[in-house]
């Protein structure tokens, strides 16, 4: 990210630490992770020792360190997907593209990653493939939707 | 240019105003575009009628809304024709034309897109739906009527009047007053009486007056989306109740707001954002609202993903910009919260009941509920509750009942029992801090006190229902394993004592426990309810200890007969092929991920127990039912 974009960021929160969680958050939108020199930037321009944001990026689970593939493939974990099936999906995803859950494909194709509910439960199990919402998902119904990204 | 409301009485006109510029008997069709239907693909549909309209050149007869969450989740996408209140569910675009022209047009109803129950019974209009004739929604009652993006939509229905009567005529103390006496219990979990925790707030010493009013919309408990819903569907009842809180608790200090989302709701950060803008545009939030002298703003704040941030002091710290990690609340947050001031923190419902009962009056919102509150803030529970009822029943979906509402009525009554002829075998209440309640409990009256009583509790109300094919072991290690990912790490006996009841249940469902690891699993969970600082810690055992103690037998047959009688756990299973029914069409063949599913065409298959990983893939995909699981 460059300077300017960063200033901008630490800007719009007025330049106060209390604001980290939302600057963060705002970096990643734009990098879809969180790069070490931003991190570094940031602590000087803000003052805050290092220590203290790299604690916050590794504490709250949305916060990558690494780059996260093209796709970004989530299966939801909350209970009501989890008794309707959710480890099976997981499990399948994991096999399909040697890929662990949190992890991203060597090609940086796709990442899997996991949440803990977002709160459909009356349509899980759920996956959530770059922001689209598939409800009841099975494996068949899950062939269909990541075969696209198989052919890329 | 928006007007802004100087005084109680110019919003009252407004509001009369705008519900007399409404035609009551104006045809509108309103599609839910909460998550779960937006998931179905709602807003296409939506964008589908809309421009049905103008090419029809409907615009004049028939209007278009999208509303919040109707909550019948399962049936999405839900639209409704009112005035009538005709339901469809499963709305698909090619049924536009056709509800346009038969619907709106000649009033009559399409059969093939009305509801059915599991009797074949239809039904018309909504309000005579099971799912919803037996719920009270009260707090739900606008979430399909509204447009979460249109202040004016909130207005109509009543909305902002609790604000005014507060402001216009209500001193703070005699609004405290109200909230106390009301009975209104915190319901984010612990069931804490509002009404005490806001005199505690108020009467705590702020040498700046300034106050911290707060609300918790951080909805982590797995299977728990009520507040998602609210946010989404009806943003603004929210802000008012906050408002309330503010002119009881604050003034006449400085209160100050916070909404604290979670990350995963971006819907809810959006509408909400919305709502607050339109709130602000019209005086009712900003200086001197309304002319009361209280001044009065909030905040978003987004989490980041940690369910700990749901606990009062790790939120506090992460608005602050630190690590979500609890406190001990020797100095409770009421006297020095968030940057140190006193602050009020409420959950999103509880927040959204505040409008009704200044709106309606105590002995209305006290005839509702069980118990008796008028001497004691904790000899009931008054009001409604929304749960979300998911997991293994056939109608999913967001259900509010008054409290003491019994399980029974809850899961078979509303949710329409358990699906596919399976047999009920338990009700989770309480997310992660809950437990499991057995089919022997099912008459129990659903409140704050009975649920704790059953060793679950009411936590935010998720509802989550597991049939035969759920094992009990394998849902008290998902629940631990939970826990143990999202402990902050603060406190050893949570830390470690979590990742070793973990352990532990592993090896019970590989098959590799002896008789003496469930007294271990006995022990050790005392010892991490009793050394942890906060709720996650203190509460983590108990999906574990209610599953020993309601199905203590499936525990034993795992560790004894190395059995899983739901058929759940991996290592005591095996695939295998049933001779008669298999007529070799190689599907599972063509399916199977590791090549153990063998055979040739049209011949019996059989699965090679090397090679199989036990996916269950085979089993989904067979048409004859030709897998044997064991």
């Amino acid at each position: 990210m460059d300077g300017a974009m960063l200033d901008a960021i630490i800007d719009k929160y007025e330049r106060n630490p209390a604001n980290l969680l939302a600057i963060l958050q705002d970096i990643q939108k734009e990098e879809n992770y969180l790069p070490k020199e931003d991190i570094k930037t940031l602590s000087k321009k803000l003052g805050v020792p290092l220590s203290r944001i790299y604690g916050l990026a590794t504490f709250f689970s949305s916060f990558s360190l690494e780059p996260r593939g093209k796709h970004i493939c989530t299966v939801c974990m909350g209970t009501a997907c989890h008794v309707r099936g959710a480890p099976k999906l997981v499990e399948k995803i994991q096999r399909d593209f040697d890929v662990p859950p949190g992890s991203t494909t060597p090609d940086m194709q796709v990442t899997l990653e996991t949440v803990n509910c977002v709160g459909a439960c009356a349509l899980g199990p759920l996956v959530i493939l770059d922001g689209e919402y598939h409800g009841n998902m099975n494996s068949a119904k899950l062939d269909r939707i990541l075969k696209p990204l198989k052919k890329e | 240019m928006a007007k802004i409301f100087k005084t109680p009485e110019e919003l009252l006109q407004y509001v009369e105003r705008v519900q007399a510029e409404r035609d009551p008997h104006r045809k509108v069709i309103t599609v839910c575009a909460g998550t779960g239907c937006c998931a179905y693909g709602s807003m296409k549909l939506a964008d589908g009628i809309e421009k049905v309209i103008s090419e029809k050149k409907l615009a004049d007869e028939v209007g278009l809304k999208r509303t919040g969450c109707h909550g019948f989740c399962e049936q999405g996408p839900l639209v409704v024709v009112q005035p009538q209140g005709i339901l469809y569910r499963k709305v698909k675009t090619q049924d536009i034309e056709e509800i346009l022209d038969i619907t709106v047009k000649k009033g009559d109803v399409i059969e093939r897109l009305l509801y059915r129950d599991a009797d074949g019974k239809q039904y018309q209009k909504e309000e005579d739906v099971p799912f919803y004739k037996n719920q009270m929604r009260l707090l739900l009652a606008n979430n399909g009527l509204v447009d979460p993006n249109n202040i004016d939509d909130y207005l109509a229905v009543g909305g902002y009047r609790a604000l005014a009567k507060v402001l216009g005529r209500m001193q703070p103390e005699e609004t405290l007053a109200w909230i106390q006496k009301s009975g209104l219990r915190g319901r984010g979990g612990g069931g804490f009486p509002a009404g005490v925790k806001w005199e505690s707030c108020r009467k705590a010493p702020s040498a700046n007056g300034l106050r911290y009013i707060i609300c918790n919309a951080d909805e982590g408990d797995p299977g728990a989306f009520m507040d998602r819903s609210l946010m989404e569907g009806n943003p603004h009842s929210v802000i008012e109740g906050m408002l309330i809180g503010a002119w009881a608790i604050g003034y006449p200090g400085k209160p100050q707001g916070y909404v604290y989302i979670r990350n995963e709701y971006p819907l809810a950060v959006e509408r909400l954002s919305v709502a607050l803008q339109q709130a602000r545009e019209k005086g009712l939030l900003g200086k001197n609202i309304l002319g009361s002298g209280l001044d009065f703003d909030i905040n978003i704040n987004r989490g980041g993903g940690a369910f700990v941030c749901g606990e009062s002091t790790a939120l506090m710290a992460s608005i602050e910009g630190f690590v979500g990690e609890p406190r001990s609340k020797h100095i409770h947050t009421v006297v020095s919260g968030l940057f140190n001031q006193p602050t009020n923190l409420n959950n999103v419902e509880t927040w959204a009941n505040v409008p009704l009962i200044i709106e309606k009056g105590i002995e209305w919102y006290t005839s509702i509920g069980t118990g008796d509150v008028s001497e004691n803030p904790w000899g009931g529970s008054k009001g409604t509750k929304i749960f979300a009822l998911v997991g293994k029943v056939n109608n999913t979906g967001l259900v509010e009942v008054p409290m003491g509402t019994t399980l029974r009525h809850i899961i078979y009554d509303i949710g329409g029992g358990i699906p596919a002829g399976k047999r009920f075998k338990a009700v989770q209440t309480g997310g992660p801090s809950g437990g499991c309640i057995p089919e022997s409990m099912l008459d129990l009256p659903v409140d704050f006190d009975k649920l704790t009583e059953a060793g679950s509790m009411m936590g935010s109300g998720g509802m989550i229902v597991m049939d035969e094919t759920t094992c009990m072991v394998d849902v008290a290690r998902y629940f631990i394993q939970f826990l143990a990912d999202e402990s902050c790490g603060k406190c050893t006996t949570c830390r470690e004592g979590l990742r070793q009841l973990g352990l532990i249940i592993e090896k019970i469902t590989n098959g590799q426990a002896q008789e003496q690891d469930l007294d271990l699993l006995d022990e050790l969970s005392s010892t991490v309810a009793e050394g942890s600082l906060c709720a996650l810690g203190t509460t983590a055992p108990n999906p574990l200890l209610s599953t020993l103690r309601y199905f203590r037998e499936e525990y034993e047959e795992h560790v004894r007969e190395r059995k899983c009688r739901a058929k759940v756990c991996k290592s005591l299973i095996r695939f295998s092929v049933i001779e008669e029914n298999c007529t070799g069409c190689m599907l599972c063949m063509k399916k199977c991920p590791t090549g153990a599913a063998q055979g040739e065409k049209k011949e019996v298959h059989k699965i090679e127990q090397e090679k199989c990983i036990k996916c269950g893939i085979c089993d989904e995909v067979c048409n004859f039912n030709a897998i044997l699981v064991e």
